[in-house]
């Protein structure tokens, strides 16, 4: 799959190879050469070898465990004795467990809320650290410094948030003259927590936002500034514009992301996803069925359906992307 | 795209020369009056009290005593610090064990992946070969693979090499690249000007010796980014020990403290469990202090287009 098209036939009878070589030739358009010089065939090599590593962990760690995935998805195995073939017995089973619905749902859930709001905070944290301030600096720090925070110790930090007897949440709440509640005790609650939690680690796509607005040209604003624009004018004239190919990235790595929440789910309700299977999300469902129950065909029959999920959403946003995303002035 | 580079050194000399002038202007250098940042501010520091929240109170519940955690309302400050809490944490389980093997991980993927990305990004920018490019959308593809699908056959594989229960699963990947930081190496090394390799080549120099003697120092800041990136993955990773890492004598600081906390969860309280989790982001806020400036500017610079 690495050596391209533009390689001609080496192992053909000469006869042969030099006739099909002449008819393709003619039915070439005459800027491209029929074969690769010497110097191109050893920068080909050189090419190779660099990337050489690339191309076997894709081939190791991509496309073989992708194979592998799909082939297990037709078998019961358990991880021990070899795989049996069931067909598509694990495609029925998956489409009617109430498990799988419950476990999509909340990872649904999940996703509508928390990329667009990830994008918000995300962009709003951008803006923030782009003002033209002295500590600048300083504040970028403050509000990447979350981001550095592992999954499973912010994950503590809002147990102890929100716990019902001495968490400080319930004190807010009782300031405003509410009653104690324990979020994490209630299936949507649980949800909207992690939701929270997640708002938090928005510094990466904060920093990537930030690449994006500094690289509009402070003419087009100058521009803007003698044309009358105010601030506001400013930013969705100018700004959201030229920052959507950078919005299409965040918003794709945001899904995919969404679809595989896992980490603070898992130790908020410590591995059961409990109150009420609020808190099972997709992952949590397919990590149970693999290493819970070991039941691996059953979970790669999952883990494809994410997969053709993940890639049907991203090939949607790639498709309506097309309407929104402004590759119109090459910032920088 | 080279200019970007030229437009950064300017940036910090002009900075040195006079800060305070430059952020009391204008682009067009006009003065801007006093209040006009006053709102900015008024926001930002709101925001940041917002975001040091869980910082603050992961530090304030590792110093409470028992009886101080457990009151209600809370005490905004631990009225008597117990910086006990601390040696109770780390001798309260295998901390030191933990500690060890995450570094080792974490020590061991950064040096890879700095090599690995760096040498697969130079061959995906400073050499022109046939077909580079098109093969270059194939690693953006793989970008966007959902790792999930991946998960059961590489456990799988692990499992029959007999290496489960071992640092390796989650050492070894490291070594072949990811398309992340090959992606993020590469849109640096295109903006070392063409014709500057091309006047390597024509003396003489081997790819080699291009990347070590331009590419390399050129691409620091980028280079830094992406260890720390790599080291904080690594460091924070709780799905790949989770599922490699049952044994306690190889568990990193995340699963471990987990566990821990799930086995005994009678013996281990919640200002022990902030103490150890404070230790265990300690040398990632040191690392980010230390490196702040490369990293932001390695990011801002590298740039998404």
């Amino acid at each position: 799959m690495s050596v391209p098209d533009t390689v001609g036939p080496q192992v053909t009878e000469p006869g042969v190879q030099r006739a099909a070589a002449s008819d393709r030739a003619a039915a070439r358009p005459p800027d491209l050469p029929r074969r690769m010089n010497s110097g191109q065939r050893r920068k080909l090599r050189t090419g190779l070898l660099f990337i050489s590593p690339w191309i076997i962990g894709v081939v190791v760690f991509i496309l073989y465990p992708v194979i592998y995935s799909i082939s297990l998805s037709f078998t019961r195995y358990s991880g021990m004795e070899a795989p049996t073939w069931v067909g598509i017995q694990n495609y029925v089973t998956a489409v009617t467990d109430p498990l799988v619905a419950k476990a999509a749902s909340n990872t649904i859930f999940y996703a509508i809320i928390a990329v667009p709001l990830g994008l918000i905070v995300a962009l709003s944290l951008a803006i923030a650290m782009n003002q033209n301030v002295r500590e600048v600096a300083l504040y970028r720090t403050i509000f990447y410094a979350p981001s550095l925070i592992p999954a499973f110790a912010m994950s503590f930090i809002f147990i102890v948030f929100l716990n019902p007897q001495f968490g400080v949440f319930n004190q807010v709440l009782n300031l405003f003259g509410g009653a104690n509640v324990n979020l994490l005790g209630d299936p949507t609650g649980v949800k909207i927590a992690i939701i929270l939690m997640a708002q938090l680690g928005a510094g990466n796509a904060a920093l990537i936002f930030l690449a994006g607005l500094r690289n509009v040209p402070r003419t087009v604003y100058e521009a803007a500034r003698v044309d009358g624009a105010g601030p506001i004018r400013q930013f969705f004239s100018i700004t959201f514009p030229l920052l959507t190919p950078v919005l299409l990235f965040n918003l794709i790595t945001g899904v995919s992301g969404a679809l595989q929440v896992f980490t603070e789910a898992f130790i908020v309700t410590n591995g059961t996803g409990d109150p009420d299977a609020g808190a099972l999300f997709y992952m949590m469902y397919l990590y149970k069925n693999a290493f819970g129950f070991a039941e691996l065909g059953y979970a790669s029959a999952l883990a494809v359906l994410l997969f053709l999920a993940g890639l049907a959403l991203a090939l949607l946003i790639f498709w309506l992307s097309r309407r929104f995303v402004n590759y119109d002035v090459e910032a920088g | 795209m080279s200019s970007m580079i030229q437009t950064d050194t300017e940036n910090v000399v002009r900075r040195k020369k006079s800060d305070a002038e430059l952020y009391n202007r204008r682009a067009d250098g006009t003065r801007r009056p006093w209040y006009s940042t006053v709102i900015a501010r008024v926001v930002m520091i709101a925001l940041s009290i917002l975001f040091l929240l869980p910082l603050y109170w992961m530090i304030a519940s590792a110093l409470k005593s028992d009886q101080e955690l457990a009151k209600f309302p809370p005490t905004l400050w631990p009225h008597v610090p117990e910086f006990g809490n601390f040696v109770k944490a780390v001798t309260a389980m295998p901390f030191l064990q933990f500690f060890a093997n995450s570094a080792i991980i974490t020590i061991s993927v950064v040096i890879l992946s700095v090599i690995s990305n760096f040498v697969i990004a130079y061959g995906f920018s400073c050499i022109d070969w046939p077909g580079r490019d098109k093969i270059f959308y194939v690693v953006i593809a793989t970008l966007f693979l959902p790792f999930p699908v991946t998960l059961i056959p590489m456990f799988d594989m692990w499992a029959r090499l007999g290496l489960v229960n071992t640092l390796f699963p989650l050492i070894i990947p490291a070594a072949f690249g990811s398309a992340f930081y090959v992606f993020l190496l590469r849109q640096f090394l295109l903006q070392i000007p063409r014709a500057m390799l091309d006047a390597a080549r024509v003396d003489g120099a081997s790819e080699w010796m291009i990347l070590w003697k331009i590419a390399l120092p050129t691409s620091m800041p980028a280079l830094t980014t992406v260890a720390i990136f790599a080291a904080v993955g690594s460091w924070n990773d709780f799905m790949g020990p989770l599922i490699y890492l049952q044994d306690s004598k190889v568990q990193t600081l995340s699963i471990g403290l987990q566990t821990f906390r799930s086995v005994n969860a009678q013996d281990v309280t919640f200002n022990q469990l902030m103490a150890a989790s404070f230790l265990v982001i300690l040398p990632l806020l040191v690392l980010f202090f230390v490196f702040q400036r490369y990293f932001i500017r390695g990011i801002t610079i590298g740039g998404f287009k």
